[in-house]
């Protein structure tokens, strides 16, 4: 695709890196909130060229990291049940809860399956009408609305035997929180590209308003990224925080409204906790009782245990970009990606995956 | 994870007030015909168009110019800069 390469070509890439390193004249101290960001920044060596006074921090952007322990035992459990099939995104496989993971349950003989697209889950029970068909609803603003048609289709076409375990999440909510934290010190917003594309630049304006953060949205290639980066630089030397939007041919202002409107129908906002962070009010997403028939917590009266995070892992700091992983005496000793301890290993967004993967130059 | 390649809509299928029926569409992705939802998408799109698929679900659709505006902001962009650093590099 020729317009894609064009995103890519050095020599538009070369100029972006010298203007970047001109425009930093006060310290950014900037947060990405995006597993695909995590992985483009080290991929394409970003972190390699920043100029001194810029650091980035990785924040809460992974949804497979931020599913907590406890969901994660909840899910073991249920894929236990006779009856019961459970499928879900990859990542979620190998994701540790507080004893052992989806992969291992599956070797004891759970039946899991992989998925691309909750519609695949949706023909998985077309194909199994003896098992209860769960998918494991694990995502942010761009996944949920995908998840929220796929029930309307069961609705509509009586696939009785599907469900979904809703763990969703919304970014706006849990991102404010983290940055009321005095010792995070976060000045310049990279916000999250296809996150973006749901609920629009525009839900950046109260971190302009009330934290004074510079808010850039920006892509995933290296040019998007580099630009990303001079916009937020130049905002921050120039004292002018603000929502720009270098990503308009995906992200417009109000956001994708009949994304929106499918989450509204099914889902409502609810108390929810994050590996790391807590319960945070309303940052999650419940199935409402209008389509109580497809939440697999009441179809199958699943409750979530209590359950800890495993001993000496930091995910949780990791995750507010307040420790990073070669800070964690875990980190590349015994959590690897080979026998991960930590949901930041495991995941291929997650941030010490990144740093094992593209060594830790930071 | 996000797929950020746009892919070109072949067919469509449905309408967009009807969610009755499918609302498919087909997208060529490296010579393959592959069929994504069109539930929640932006804007239905028109054949010829691209979408930006995540989980197997089109959430954007784009015309080929808007994607071809975005670039040549950032050939804009480099054009305030020195000359010097204009110089394609290959390193």
């Amino acid at each position: 695709m020729k317009h894609l390469d064009e995103y890519r070509d050095k020599a538009l890439v070369k100029p972006l890196v010298a203007e970047l390193a001109r425009s930093v004249s006060k310290p950014v101290r900037l947060m990405e909130v995006c597993g695909t960001h995590t992985m483009a920044i080290f991929r394409n060596g970003v972190r390699s060229i920043l100029p001194e006074g810029m650091e980035i921090v990785s924040g809460p952007g992974c949804p497979v990291c931020v599913t907590s322990a406890s969901h994660m035992d909840a899910f073991i459990a249920m894929a236990e049940m006779a009856g019961v099939r459970v499928t879900i995104f990859g990542d979620l496989f190998r994701v540790p809860g507080s004893n052992g993971s989806l992969a291992q349950a599956s070797s004891r003989g759970a039946k899991i399956d992989i998925v691309y697209s909750p519609m695949d889950a949706l023909d998985i029970a077309r194909n199994n009408p003896e098992d209860m068909v769960v998918f494991l609803g694990v995502g942010f603003e761009t996944t949920t609305p995908a998840i929220g048609a796929t029930i309307l289709v069961a609705q509509r076409e009586h696939i009785d035997n599907f469900c979904v375990f809703s763990t969703h999440k919304v970014i706006p909510g849990p991102l404010e929180l983290l940055m009321q934290d005095p010792d995070l010190k976060i000045n310049a917003l990279l916000c999250p590209g296809h996150v973006s594309a749901i609920i629009g630049a525009g839900a950046y304006q109260p971190f302009v308003d009330k934290f004074g953060l510079s808010c850039v949205v920006a892509g995933f290639e290296p040019a998007d990224l580099l630009n990303g980066l001079i916009l937020l630089a130049r905002q921050v030397s120039e004292n002018n925080p603000r929502v720009e939007n270098l990503y308009p041919r995906v992200v417009s202002w109000e956001g994708n409204g009949r994304a929106i409107s499918m989450v509204d129908e099914i889902f409502e906002p609810v108390d929810m906790e994050w590996r790391g962070l807590g319960v945070l009010p309303l940052s999650g997403l419940a199935i409402k009782e209008k389509y109580a028939h497809f939440d697999a917590q009441k179809r199958l009266d699943i409750t979530i245990p209590e359950s800890g995070e495993a001993k000496g892992c930091l995910c949780g700091q990791i995750l507010k970009g307040i420790t990073i992983p070669p800070q964690c005496p875990l980190f590349d000793k015994r959590c690897t990606p080979a026998n991960p301890i930590g949901p930041c290993m495991v995941s291929s967004e997650g941030t010490c995956a990144a740093y094992h993967k593209y060594g830790r130059d930071d | 994870m996000c797929l950020a390649i746009p892919m070109k809509v072949e067919k469509v299928e449905g309408n967009p007030d009807d969610f009755t029926q499918n609302q498919i569409a087909t997208v060529n992705m490296n010579g393959i015909g592959k069929q994504v939802r069109l539930d929640v998408v932006d804007r239905w799109p028109e054949v010829g168009d691209y979408v930006i698929v995540h989980a197997g679900f089109a959430i954007h659709s784009l015309v080929e110019e808007e994607a071809k505006k975005n670039i040549e902001l950032i050939r804009e962009l480099a054009s305030h800069m020195p000359e010097e650093m204009l110089i394609a590099g290959d390193d």
